[in-house]
């Protein structure tokens, strides 16, 4: 029998109140009074009146709340009530909490089919219309995940609600099917593109295989004279995915047969590397989680950007959530496990105010979400799962544009740190040895993200898989996290671990038994979060919060008892071979026997071809409101402040913050961070990014080659050395079969190799997502295909000798003389400033002169090493006026600079790579000169105290107060502020 | 006399630990991080040390109430072993998720809410020490990170008159250097009468949200950049510590 207790909390009024506002600003027409909240717990185990006495002093606390096991809490009068609670089978963090609230208070274990289920009744009076309030419901909850029940009060009594138990019930089979593939063309294809025919005669989902793929897989089973179970295809298909093997980047392009990857990434770096010779800093690049450089003679440090957009397009929340978790567990499967250290974030999300409905079908059933409704999602995401892990945020950014309506990109990504060696045993390499058992730690195993990763190698189309969208769970590991790297580890119990991610097991297992040489699982041992799961299920789903081990047999009754301390659920579900084979049974009967030659080099590769894009003519760009253009710009949600993120992400938990996220006393986002991972050494990590989208439509080399000139700069700009910095490069690109878009992703490749091998700053490690495309309908039922631009995100990591020596943007002491170092032309191609004029095609796209800028950088290092510099910015978008106006609102002080003649509007918003913008103490200007003598640059004027910006060109001149310039800056999100 | 030793829990969720340990260690203590599971199996370790703190952090993810479940699992199993160690002339802190958790278990009264912004909130703040603590003894104003959503103290009107009557509110949110820099409300979550700490057994026990151990350090500070330029132009040198410092040092020195 279920039981249900409802607390109230009678002192915090916040999140009442904050629903209520929001419900206010979004339904002014309806008057809604009054909101209350309670929280409900549907106990779904039998429990004595006792018990339930005992269990309902536990959940309150009776300063501030009151409860009752009897009836739902309720204000005496009310309009409407809604009740919100998980659909079945989502992650119910709450209700595990009290579960584990509850064993505690009545020392009684729940067995598998028992749970304790959360929800929420929100109360609200006034006049609501029933239409309203579906419309308030859809606000309040999401359909994918959640449900909403719209309680009218006159059907209220007296708190009896009916109870709501959101048990999963599944009747799967426990067996493995058949799949014929001698099959017609046609059926064949259908098979490749949505899933295998089950015998309830639904599909199961995209396997995303092609034909060629599929006639390769056929042609494997008929040499071993059988067809395929559904558990070889779904696994065959889950590391063959776009996903797993990168396939755009791996197969032949044009006449590169080994693949641009190949070429343009990884050839970039091992020829810096070679370049370095002794003073290669790179330990471990592109073959672990995440890549890994030399921190000093004791520690490594690690990284890796991940995304998570398809995911995060359904369910903004779940998705960033378990984006950042995710990433977390690709450091802690960096070697033997890092630590994580900070992490990082990058929304890029259709305008925040645009409202155009759209639909993932032609039936106009399933609506999009609104742009807002998913940087407030993702916002979240990231809160939740960054602060709860105990893991800084110091760096993000946000960006908008329409291009990123249907899919948003969101990008995670986590640094890490881990010692050289324990003892004698090196901690940053590992290798699963046959004979270790095969140990899953952590979460239990349910229909969570079954086809994430052959899912987000597709377009997001109607027939998305609701499954595909989880939530995470930070604490459960964040539990694991402290074993593994307090206990677990430095006990040196296991010789290989890695993420369960994309593809579950079936991916994870596989890649470690690659090390070994073959493994054997048995599937009916892994522990799944409820009973009914099919073989295929349990191997390939996606359920997060899980690592796999290789552990040495005498080892694991040390480890278990470890684990268990932890509140780590820990099994051993199989065991290391060097068979060859990946090999599967359910019980003792055989569901998968594959050759790992086969599963992952059996993939028939396919010969791509690019199409050069026409050059166009780009008309020129005028000067026009040049002026007024410095606010309007500083009120773009593209550079404008984003500090209602920045100050809701912990970013001073660890005590290891160097430089924040909002520099100086005005606050402005920062472009990099600096922080101090080892108490007891002066050295430091610098972390920047890069990005400039907005250049692809002009061209795609430009576009890379700013990218990584941009997060160079920034990170140099900080106080980073050249010599010690690596970086990452995230691909996000849509439409990426077409010739078009291969010949940009072609030139882009090109740019990466240039451009990092010119600065000697290596890829470490690297991801891509390429199909960031949205099909659907208007609200005319006219089809729409929403492409986001090729997108570039290069995050750079270095690392310094002295924290002490970084710099920030703001400006600090009136007097102090600003320099501006590298040369401005007219390159507005892309610019924000022609965007905002509506001329995104106008203009030329500024180019990155590798061998210029590399002085400069040179140089600047220089200068700051020698403490010449008293604050330092990078010019990127917007250029140097809005360079100029957010040193000054950081620092609280204005400027009075000089430019030299060149067009006005060029000299204040051209988008010129290679800049930065510093002042200098005045008795230090000497030296400064010296030592950037020979390089472009241009002494502009001085700090004053008055909190003015006046910049003259020419004849021309422009001036603008601080509080003119600060309150635009604070403009774009500032309704997210409430 | 020998460095005395620090209790610092862990496990479920928490995860200041470690900056809490450094804090400690720089100030002369000795500190050990122990899972509560640890604690709970031998409670006799208990013994061996003189300060114990519950560090912060988001324990069992502050589902059903911040420092709720943690706290009741604290009382349920350690309620007469804490006793004791209290008993005997020794400290305990509670700091952000740790304040919420002895709440939660009793050891201090009132309890945490969320911020009214209903919103995690990480900047400084300016704290006034407005009561008596050997964890506070000769410091005036001490600015220091918050980093918390359920931070407003809250208790009864009579609950708060009694506090204040017997000297047991000991950090208020107030106005100062931090909070005017930042242009910051200086009470950064509508925390009732501004209580940004109490005490309780004597002073000895210490249930505050902001973080010291955060603040702790010269370059841990939001302003550090600025106040070395402005060290240099006045022939000074940086200082290696902050603020937050003097309160592990106090811990320290009450027992040396």
């Amino acid at each position: 029998m279920a039981h249900r207790i409802t607390v109230e909390s009678v002192a915090d009024r916040a999140r009442a109140a904050h629903i209520r506002g929001m419900l206010s600003e979004r339904f002014p027409k309806a008057r809604v009074r009054e909101v209350s909240v309670t929280n409900a717990y549907t106990i779904d185990k039998t429990l004595s009146v006792a018990e339930q006495k005992k269990v309902t002093a536990a959940l309150t606390n009776p300063v501030i709340e009151r409860s009752s096991f009897v009836s739902v809490i309720a204000p005496k009068k009310f309009s409407v009530a809604l009740e919100i609670g998980f659909l079945p089978g989502v992650t119910d963090n709450v209700g595990n909490t009290v579960r584990q609230m509850i064993e505690d208070a009545t020392g009684k274990k729940f067995k598998v089919s028992e749970a304790v289920y959360s929800s929420v009744f929100i109360f609200l009076s006034g006049s609501v219309s029933e239409e309203e309030v579906k419309r308030m419901a859809l606000e309040l909850h999401n359909p994918l995940i959640e449900e909403a029940k719209i309680i009218p009060s006159w059907t209220w009594k007296r708190g009896h609600a009916p109870l709501r138990v959101p048990k999963v019930t599944l009747t799967a089979s426990s067996k493995a099917d058949t799949v014929d593939l001698h099959v017609p063309d046609e059926e064949l294809t259908r098979i490749g593109k949505e899933g295998i025919l089950g015998n309830d005669g639904v599909r199961r989902g995209p396997l995303a295989l092609s034909i060629p793929e599929l006639l390769a897989i056929r042609a494997y089973f008929d040499s071993l004279g059988r067809n395929p179970t559904d558990v070889e295809l779904e696994a065959i298909a889950q590391t063959w995915s776009e996903h797993c093997k990168h396939t755009i980047f791996n197969d032949p392009l044009d006449e590169i047969s080994e693949g641009i990857y190949r070429r343009y990434i990884k050839g970039a770096t091992e020829r810096i590397r070679k370049a370095k010779g002794k003073k290669d800093f790179c330990v471990s690049v592109f073959k672990d989680n995440s890549g890994g450089i030399e921190f000093d003679e004791k520690y490594v440090v690690t990284h890796k950007m991940e995304t998570h957009n398809s995911p995060s397009a359904l369910d903004p929340y779940g998705g960033a959530m378990t984006g950042i978790v995710g990433v977390n567990r690709d450091t802690l499967g960096f070697g033997l496990g890092a630590k994580p250290i900070a992490n990082l974030y990058g929304f890029c999300v259709g305008r925040p105010n645009e409202m155009r409905t759209l639909y993932r079908d032609k039936e106009k059933t399933v609506q999009l979400l609104p742009p807002r409704r998913i940087l407030e999602g993702v916002v979240r995401g990231i809160n939740a799962g960054g602060n709860q892990s105990g893991i800084p945020t110091p760096l993000g950014f946000v960006y908008a544009d329409d291009s990123y309506r249907g899919k948003p990109l969101v990008f995670a990504g986590t640094v890490g740190l881990v010692p050289k060696k324990k003892g004698s045993r090196v901690l940053s390499s590992k290798q699963a040895k046959a004979g270790d058992y095969i140990v899953m730690i952590g979460g239990r195993v349910g229909l969570d993200g079954i086809h994430g990763a052959t899912f987000s190698s597709e377009d997001l189309k109607s027939g998305s898989p609701a499954t595909a969208v989880q939530i995470g769970d930070p604490i459960t590991q964040k539990r694991f996290s402290d074993a593994l790297i307090r206990e677990v580890r430095d006990a040196g119990l296991y010789n290989s671990i890695t993420d369960n991610g994309a593809g579950g097991l079936s991916s994870s297992v596989g890649e470690m038994a690659e090390q070994s040489g073959g493994c054997v699982v048995d599937l009916a041992k892994v522990p799944l979060k409820y009973p009914g799961l099919s073989p295929w299920q349990i191997w390939i789903s996606e359920s997060q919060e899980r690592m796999t081990l290789s552990v040495p047999k005498k080892s694991w009754k040390k480890m278990k008892t470890l684990f268990d301390k932890h509140g780590v659920e820990a099994t051993v579900i199989g065991e290391f071979t060097k068979s060859g084979s990946c090999v599967v049974t359910y019980g003792a009967k055989k569901v998968m026997n594959v050759g790992l030659e086969f599963l992952h080099d059996g993939r028939p590769k396919r010969q791509q071809e690019s199409r050069e894009l026409e050059k166009i003519e780009h008309a020129s760009v005028p000067a026009k409101d040049v002026q007024t253009m410095l606010p309007t710009l500083l009120a773009s949600p593209n550079i404008g402040s984003y500090a209602f993120i920045s100050r809701q992400y912990d970013h001073e938990v660890q005590g290891t913050s160097v430089t924040k996220p909002l520099q100086g006393p005005g606050g402005v986002n920062a472009d990099a961070a600096v922080l101090k991972p080892v108490s007891e050494s002066n050295k430091g990590i610098v972390l920047s990014h890069g990005y400039a989208p907005a250049y692809s439509g002009h061209d795609a080399y430009a576009m890379a080659a700013a990218s990584i000139d941009t997060a160079v700069r920034n990170a140099i700009a900080s106080g980073a050395s050249l010599s010690h910095l690596a970086i990452l490069d995230n691909f996000c690109w849509s439409s990426s079969l077409d010739p078009k878009r291969l010949y940009q992703l072609r030139r882009a490749a090109e740019a990466c190799y240039d451009t990092a091998v010119a600065y000697g700053t290596p890829y470490i490690s690297g991801k891509d997502s390429m199909f960031n495309d949205f099909r659907g309908y208007d609200d005319k039922g006219n089809a729409v295909h929403i492409a986001a631009m090729p997108t570039l995100l290069v995050s750079a990591i270095g690392v310094i000798k002295d924290v002490q020596k970084t710099v920030t943007m703001d400006v600090n002491h009136a007097g102090d003389v600003v320099y501006l170092l590298g040369e401005t032309k007219e390159e507005f191609g892309g610019s924000e400033y022609a965007r905002m004029l509506n001329l995104p095609e106008a203009g030329v796209v500024p180019q990155v002169n590798v061998k210029e800028n590399l002085k400069t950088y040179r140089a600047l290092e220089k200068t700051i090493q020698g403490r010449l510099v008293s604050a330092a910015l990078g010019l990127s978008r917007g250029g140097l006026a809005v360079t100029a106006a957010k040193m000054c609102i950081s620092g609280g002080r204005g400027m009075s600079l000089s430019v030299p003649k060149i067009a006005p509007h060029a000299a204040l918003y051209s988008e010129s790579q290679g800049r930065i913008l510093v002042t200098v103490p005045k008795a230090k200007t000497k030296k400064f000169e010296e030592v950037t003598k020979g390089l472009v640059r241009s002494k502009l004027g001085t700090v004053i105290e008055e909190k003015n910006l006046a910049m003259t060109v020419g004849t021309s001149s422009f001036s603008w107060s601080l509080s003119e310039l600060s309150r635009a800056y604070r403009k774009p999100f500032n309704t997210f502020d409430v | 006399m020998s460095k005395p030793r620090v209790l610092i829990f862990s496990g479920y969720g928490l995860n200041c630990e470690e900056e809490a340990k450094i804090a400690f260690e720089e100030s002369g203590a000795v500190a050990d991080i122990v899972h509560l599971e640890d604690v709970i199996a031998s409670p006799k370790m208990l013994k061996n040390y003189q300060i114990a703190v519950f560090p912060g952090g988001f324990s069992y993810g502050d589902d059903a109430g911040s420092g709720k479940a943690y706290g009741k699992r604290v009382s349920h199993h350690l309620k007469d072993e804490l006793q004791k160690f209290l008993s005997r002339d020794t400290l305990m802190a509670g700091i952000c998720n740790g304040f919420q958790i002895v709440t939660s278990a009793g050891i201090l009264p009132g309890a945490l809410i969320a911020n009214d912004s209903a919103r995690f909130s990480c900047r400084w703040v300016d704290l006034e020490v407005v009561g008596e603590s050997p964890w506070l003894t000769g410091i005036k104003m001490l600015s220091v990170p918050i980093g918390h959503g359920e931070g407003k103290y809250y208790n009864s009107e009579k609950a708060l008159d009694l506090l204040e009557s017997k000297g047991q509110v000991a950090l208020k949110y107030v106005k100062g250097k931090m909070s005017t820099c930042f242009d910051l409300p200086a009470n950064p979550n509508g925390a009732l009468r501004d209580i940004a700490g109490i005490t309780g057994y004597e002073g000895r026990v210490l249930g505050l949200m902001p973080h010291p151990e955060r603040g702790s350090f010269f370059t841990q500070l939001p302003h550090w950049t600025y106040l070395r330029e402005k060290y240099e132009r006045e022939g000074k040198k940086a200082p290696k510590h902050a603020e937050g410092i003097e309160v592990f040092r106090n811990a320290v020195k009450y027992f040396t």
